[in-house]
């Protein structure tokens, strides 16, 4: 691969991404569009940007040698890229404030968004607190009853909170309610997406915004190494952690990216959340791109024991890596994720979100077959805070037996 | 000549407005799907929309989204639905014209699709999730000669809605709310300036839809186009047995004789 100038022109990389929207959306993704090209370019907008990403939420977040766990797997030197530690405890934020301040460059006053477990949710609520935006989430009713901590925080900060009963009440039915709103309420609201999925312009939005998480990485890398690692892994629900992981090494051919998906109960079950591995190329909420359907191309629910991977699609950057095998995508079950958050835990005293869980389990299998002396960085994407009741009484049971 | 432009062109000569109501396929169970069309077709509607029940649904509003659920919970895939057009096409004559999700399409096949439809006498698709920069992926439906009827909305700019309109076959499906099907906050004072506007522009009928659901609407929006779509509004009827409220609705529209 030599220079990588994806998406074109019309949104698509390769045959995926796109627009499928209903007309009435246009005019908004067209002149999300504008802005955006212009706020790559505008000096002031960048510096607003980096003063946010630096005072706000904490930025550069540190790549951290895992000593412990290097020696554990015996292989390759592994480090953590620590997304754990920005304010709100995740990557997300890294997004929704850059779509923050393009809802004000676009004049708009009012911004909604989706949300499974709450952490997209929190960290638009967040921004649009300090930005003075009135925020709704829309949330699965299913979601809002297993997450009630985070439905609260989101109102401590200001947010509306609206429950979404429509179809299976989880995620994919709160990004289709957000989207009806929308296409109702254009004029004076923006859409901030939480992952690279959605019609032309998010995918590349959302994309851009990450990849601080990968630009720091590689800089960090080479300065303390002098050389670029040999292996990165990021795990992967919509992909926008790892997009940002992984976008500013798409060209450095010899670093191998892996991406892992939520394999569930088992990739022979029907509850997992691996549309890469077992979907088929379809259109769901705006592009065209891996989705987990039935033979009608009804949308299937997905599952996994994190929030945050369960979503039944991939954005369609990921889609065009897999079929050009740059990014090699694999998964981890619910089992395997569970053990990986203690492992850490215990290890390295950090305990991670259960969707980066699926990245240090792989990573760590992925050490041990490499030579000593080859690095290996892991995207830790959030931090485990809000899934220490989940894993309390998973593991609560078992002690038990 | 398509079935569907034939029957709009014959509502032109005769001086009348189109009135295409849309139902929902498999809702109830696809075996009322034949007496629905017949009804329709007595009634004096123009055409008929047959939606297709799709899991994610974003242009609909509630009531089209639960008729969708209860079809899906009937089992109804897009496969059974062609089956059965196949099965009635000697008996029906209204033009039928399909409404569905990009995905339901890609996931029965291209090819397969427009063959199955050219055989089950389908005279247009209207896809509400493909805008024209996405078209072309459906192109080989409109070589076949079944119509893709395109959608201009109340934000669609002017230069959009001549690029639109110009390539448009069958006829301008003109969105009338900023929302969804089925919304109510419809006709503000721009609504009939904006009719206005696209019919200037467009080569073919421009027919009015989402969010007409009584005569009263039907009878203000249809004086500044040549049509209307009424779908949730029919929904309800079928379902709550009330089906001569879709008389009045076809009623409504056959009032006013173009002078």
């Amino acid at each position: 691969m030599s220079t990588y100038t994806l998406p074109d022109k019309t949104g698509h990389f390769g045959a995926y991404g796109g627009r499928f929207v209903p007309e009435t959306l246009m005019a908004a993704i067209t002149e999300l569009e504008e802005v955006y090209d212009q706020s790559k370019k505008d000096p002031e907008f960048q510096e607003q940007l980096s003063y946010y990403l630096k005072q706000y939420i904490g930025r550069e977040t540190p790549l951290y040698f895992a000593e412990n766990l290097t020696k554990l797997a015996g292989g390759a030197d592994i480090y953590l890229k620590r997304e754990d530690l920005n304010h709100t405890g995740a990557h997300k934020i890294n997004n929704t404030i850059g779509q923050a301040l393009l809802t004000q460059k676009m004049g708009k006053k009012k911004v909604i968004a989706e949300t499974g477990a709450g952490q997209h949710g929190v960290a638009t609520a967040t921004v649009c607190a300090l930005l003075k935006l009135e925020c709704i989430i829309f949330m699965g009713e299913e979601d809002i009853r297993r997450q009630k901590l985070n439905v609260f925080r989101m109102e401590l900060l200001g947010a509306k909170v609206i429950s979404v009963s429509q179809g299976s009440g989880t995620l994919k039915d709160a990004v289709n309610e957000a989207l009806r709103y929308w296409v109702a309420n254009v004029d004076d609201t923006h859409y901030i997406m939480g992952s690279v999925l959605g019609p032309h312009p998010f995918p590349v939005i959302v994309r851009d915004f990450q990849s601080v998480i990968g630009k720091e990485t590689k800089r960090q890398y080479m300065e303390e190494n002098h050389s670029l690692p040999d292996a990165v892994v990021a795990c992967i629900g919509g992909g926008s952690n790892a997009m940002g992981m992984f976008y500013p090494f798409i060209e450095d051919e010899t670093v191998k990216l892996y991406g892992v998906e939520a394999a569930g109960h088992g990739l022979d079950t029907h509850l997992h959340a691996s549309s890469l591995t077992k979907g088929k190329p379809g259109v769901l909420h705006g592009a065209f791109m891996y989705v987990l359907q039935n033979e009608d191309g009804q949308i299937e629910e997905a599952h996994s024991i994190s929030a945050g991977l369960d979503y039944p699609g991939v954005g369609p950057e990921h889609s065009y890596l897999k079929d050009t095998k740059r990014v090699e995508y694999t998964s981890v079950t619910d089992k395997e994720a569970l053990e990986a958050l203690m492992m850490l835990s215990r290890e390295e005293g950090i305990i991670p979100a259960l969707e980066s869980s699926h990245a240090i389990s792989y990573g760590l299998k992925l050490a041990k077959e490499m030579d000593k002396g080859t690095g290996l960085v892991i995207c830790l994407s959030g931090r485990g805070d809000k899934d220490v009741e989940t894993v309390k009484s998973i593991i609560g049971g078992s002690e038990h037996e | 000549m398509n079935k569907l432009t034939k029957a709009l062109e014959e509502c032109q000569a005769k001086q009348e407005k189109a009135f295409i109501p849309y139902i929902m396929a498999g809702d109830g169970g696809l075996e009322r799907l034949k007496s629905q069309l017949l009804f329709l077709e007595k009634s004096g509607a123009t055409a008929v929309e047959l939606g297709i029940p799709f899991s994610d649904p974003v242009a609909d509003g509630p009531v089209i989204q639960q008729a969708g659920l209860r079809s899906l919970g009937e089992g109804t895939t897009l496969k059974a639905v062609l089956k059965k057009v196949m099965e009635i096409k000697n008996e029906v004559n209204i033009p039928i014209i399909f409404m569905g999700y990009s995905n339901s399409i890609l996931a029965y096949g291209l090819k397969e699709f427009t063959e199955d439809c050219l055989h089950a006498g389908i005279s247009g698709c209207i896809i509400p999730d493909v805008p024209i920069e996405e078209e072309a992926m459906f192109s080989s439906i409109k070589t076949a000669g079944i119509v893709l009827i395109r959608l201009v909305t109340l934000t669609s700019s002017k230069d959009r809605i001549t690029e639109i309109t110009a390539g448009a076959e069958g006829f301008i499906y003109a969105v009338t709310v900023k929302g969804i099907t089925g919304a109510r906050n419809v006709f503000g004072g721009e609504l009939g300036g904006y009719l206005k506007k696209v019919k200037e522009l467009s080569p073919v009928p421009v027919l009015a839809g989402f969010g007409i659901s009584t005569p009263e609407h039907v009878r203000d929006t249809i004086q500044s186009c040549d049509g209307v779509i009424v779908g949730s509004k029919i929904i309800e009827c079928f379902e709550t047995g009330k089906e001569e409220q879709i008389q009045e609705l076809i009623r409504a529209s056959k009032e006013l004789v173009r002078k």
